[in-house]
């Protein structure tokens, strides 16, 4: 303990305390200090006034200005509604081939799909519908169960291979190897011939013996040149596009247990106006195709 | 003897209990970390049985002297584990950047690392210079010896015990997802007790003080000690699913326990590393700059009401969410009344170079402390602008926040730190200086450059990031997807982990200098600053013969 007594270096007296060595000077506290300190409290207390802010019982107070964050929200949400109301209706009404049909539907649904699809897809189909192992790309005309716009349409709502829905896609390839339907040497010449349709080997013995495998078990499904089958969602295997990947361990492991791909049921996530948005943006992207022409009467036909 | 034979009785108890948990276990992690504490045991066994030596037995400590024993492991271990947390820091910030370095390894993953960063540099690195720098700060100005010396090293072995418990069971998986509290309730429990032995040290000394006077950096380490055991206890309040298993489920659920949380988790930054670290500045900076502090009635006022405001703040982490909103309101309004307050730790301890500004320019430790001061300053002003709503709700979830916590942690905390384990280096090791003041130059511009790449990466990265998530076309859709805003941010990875490399480097001098000062060496370098003295000039005018 010392006594108090001034500092040579400012000519402030210290407070007569010491510990270690270290002394303490009586300087008063900052001016603008204090008064920022004042005025940070006055804030709280009008913000306080104007907000809610303290707790009762079962409420609190509502704040002079009545604001509340869920009654902001639902007041942006009705203005937003308000706004697109109409446009939403038109598009609730509309079937999926009457939007395709007029330029004005179609451009509104395309830029809804665009936000829906950011949100709800790129996750598998990637930011730019790429798609990437396992999840076609959405931007070529290569499609696995039709590529018009009411077959999207209706892919979307009812997803592929979902249980619980009557109408999703289904099909389901054997697992070949797996399930001993073909040995690992029959599996590898299929391999084979289907690199060789394909493009991606010349021919050899093990794509010929291949071939007559193929013929056998492969071909009712993915067609006898292996040109796909949209009925059944088998991909097209004479050309360059991969689903899984065309290598020869991706596609050994494709033909020995087989694939199950999966998308869920749109329908059952997503109101009707946005499946249908979806459905024309994705259609838009590049490999939409035409609505094809009518089914000819087959009963008709036999007479 | 006595003494040493029952504390080895004490030990072999401990590993028995080891033992049976570690083969009761229900889990695979609780198994391993009960071998860590039987493998403890042993250390301790060991050290026991052959640490019997009746000369020491005979010889009482030094009365006359300080008890430094735990407080020279304290700096060793700051900086040992300071290099760990800033390793892991950098580590996480390349995976970030570059995702391939997760190794495709689940305990290499981003998810157990990053939690293994915050603890080593909060708790770890943080932790030891609270716990080295107050049993320091404690005995000198109170002019005692520590009351209850056994229970100080008790202190020491069973918080390293608890980092290393915490480290291992993050890589292992074992987490309660609490940020900033994932350790389990063993080790929660472990670190209560550890806690509250550390309060009867510091406390007990307090008592025994020969001083009239409680000095003001001993109100901030005890409100720290104090203020974290509660935090601690109430944020905790877990129910084990078994009690030989490592997971445990909340007291509190849903919002209730959202709120408990970031109560617990503002507070761990208002108490942990602002209060302790405040205490650090209020003894370091006046020794270092030999200048008395600026304001004995300030260092009250902005005591009372930085501890009386901070733990009301904690609600500003959950705007815009489930959290009610008058609790929103205050926890907003408490965070602005918050900024004088803390502010006034920035001008006791800036204001004390009032004489001595010229030191800032010859000596690099003062330098170290200044800029300390300067990132508290900036970084308790930039809290209350975030915790405002309209600017929360652009910086909410965004880097923004992660770099507002660097240049807290970094700057303030870092910083304060390294210049007070420069300045009890020599002290402690009775050496007559560092072993290179030059190089302590070097740590402080490698950690201000780093910083400042830290720092401003960040605000571009979390404004970048909350512009894009918000942003509207005409038509009223969301323009981005949340993976556009990643891409986006890159760059911004790549130089955030560039400043991370120049803190770690400056970190890395600092253990070199810190290790040689140790070892008793000492560099042999021009000084820092010298007046420039020509002797060729050092002479007469002499008027030439005509």
């Amino acid at each position: 303990m010392s006594k108090p007594r001034l500092d040579d270096a400012t000519g402030v007296e210290t407070v007569g305390h010491e510990w270690d060595g270290i002394e303490e000077l009586n300087n008063p506290l900052p001016r603008w200090w204090l008064w920022s300190f004042y005025a940070c409290i006055v804030f709280a207390i009008g913000y306080c006034v104007a907000y809610p802010a303290i707790p009762l019982l079962n409420t609190s107070t509502k704040g002079m200005l009545g604001w509340s964050s869920r009654g902001d929200l639902a007041k942006e949400m009705t203005a937003e509604g308000l706004r697109t109301a109409s446009l939403r209706a038109e598009l609730d009404k509309a079937s999926i081939e009457q939007i395709a049909a007029d330029p004005r539907l179609r451009r509104a649904a395309i830029d809804g799909g665009h936000a829906a699809f950011k949100v709800n897809c790129v996750q598998c189909h990637g930011n730019g519908a790429a798609g990437s192992a396992g999840y076609p790309n959405l931007n070529d005309d290569d499609w696995l169960w039709g590529g018009d716009v009411a077959t999207i349409h209706q892919t979307l709502v009812d997803g592929v291979r979902q249980p619980g829905d009557d109408a999703t896609r289904m099909s389901q390839m054997p697992a070949f190897g797996r399930d001993g339907i073909l040995t690992a040497a029959q599996v590898q010449d299929v391999v084979s011939h289907v690199r060789v349709i394909a493009g991606e080997e010349k021919p050899s013995a093990s794509a010929q013996r291949g071939a007559a495998i193929f013929e056998a078990n492969c071909a009712v499904c993915h067609g006898a040149g292996g040109e796909g089958s949209r009925a059944v969602g088998a991909p097209k295997l004479a050309d360059a596009i991969w689903l899984y990947g065309g290598d020869r361990k991706t596609l050994t492991q494709t033909i020995t247990n087989a694939r199950y791909g999966v998308m869920p049921a749109w329908g059952s996530r997503l109101d009707p106006v946005t499946v249908k948005m979806l459905a024309t943006y994705v259609h838009s992207l590049g490999g939409g195709e035409e609505a094809p022409a009518p089914v000819p009467d087959i009963a008709a036909a036999a007479k | 003897m006595e003494s040493a034979l029952s504390r080895s009785g004490l030990w072999l108890v401990g590993l028995l209990i080891a033992i049976l948990a570690c083969a009761a276990a229900v889990d695979s992690g609780f198994a391993i970390h009960m071998g860590i504490v039987g493998l403890a045991c042993v250390i301790g066994l060991i050290v026991t049985l052959r640490g019997v030596d009746l000369s020491k037995a005979i010889l009482a400590p030094d009365q006359g002297r300080y008890d430094d024993d735990p407080i020279r492991w304290g700096v060793i271990a700051t900086v040992f584990w300071g290099m760990a947390g800033f390793t892991v820091g950098l580590l996480i910030a390349m995976q970030l950047a570059l995702p391939m370095l997760n190794l495709g390894l689940e305990w290499t993953s981003f998810g157990r690392l990053r939690p293994l960063h915050t603890s080593a540099v909060i708790f770890a690195f943080g932790g030891n210079a609270l716990i080295a720098t107050s049993f320091y700060v404690v005995q000198r100005t109170c002019r005692a010896r520590l009351a209850f010396p056994g229970l100080a090293r008790f202190v020491f072995w069973g918080y390293q015990l608890f980092i290393v418990l915490a480290a291992t069971g993050y890589l292992l998986g074992i987490t309660q997802g609490k940020e900033y509290a994932e350790p389990e309730w063993y080790v929660d429990l472990w670190l209560t007790i550890v806690w509250v032995a550390y309060l009867a040290v510091f406390v007990g000394t307090i008592v025994k003080r020969t001083e009239p006077h409680i000095y003001v950096a001993n109100w901030f380490y005890l409100s720290f000690i104090i203020t974290v055991a509660m935090l601690h206890i109430v944020n905790n309040l877990n129910w084990p699913v078994s009690f030989v298993g490592s997971r445990s489920y909340p007291v509190f659920a849903g919002v209730q326990g959202a709120l408990v949380q970031w109560w617990y988790g503002h507070n761990a930054v208002g108490f942990f590393l602002t209060a302790g670290f405040l205490a650090m500045m209020y003894y370091f900076v006046p020794k270092q700059a030999e200048r008395p502090i600026f304001s004995y009635r300030l260092s009250i006022i902005h005591f009372w009401a930085l501890i009386f405001l901070y733990i009301w703040a904690g609600p500003h982490h959950l705007h815009y969410t489930a959290l009610p909103d008058w609790a929103q309101t205050l926890g907003m309004v408490f965070s602005v009344m918050l900024w004088m307050p803390s502010w006034g730790g920035m001008i006791n301890g800036l204001m004390t170079l009032n004489g001595a500004w010229d030191k800032v320019r010859t000596d690099p430790i003062i330098r170290m402390m200044v800029m300390a001061l300067a990132f508290y300053g900036m970084s308790t002003f930039e809290g209350p602008m975030m915790s405002i709503k309209s600017v929360n709700s652009l910086s909410h979830y965004t880097d923004w926040t992660i770099g507002h916590v660097h240049s807290g942690a970094l700057g303030w905390n870092g910083m304060i730190t390294f210049a007070s384990v420069y300045y009890l280096v020599p002290r402690l090791w009775a050496r007559p200086r560092l072993y290179s003041l030059r190089m302590v130059n070097w740590h402080f511009w490698l950690a201000t450059v780093g910083i400042v790449f830290y720092a401003s990466s960040m605000w571009v990265a979390g404004i970048t990031q909350g512009l894009m998530w918000r942003e509207y076309g005409a038509d009223g859709y969301l323009v981005n997807s949340f993976v556009e805003t990643v891409a986006a941010l890159k760059p911004m990875f790549f130089l955030r982990a560039f400043g991370g490399l120049l803190y770690l480097t400056g970190a890395v001098v600092m253990t070199v200098n810190v290790w040689r000062t140790i070892l008793g060496h000492q560099r042999t370098e021009a000084p820092m600053r010298d007046a420039t003295f020509d002797p060729a000039k050092d002479r007469p005018i002499v008027a030439a013969a005509a």
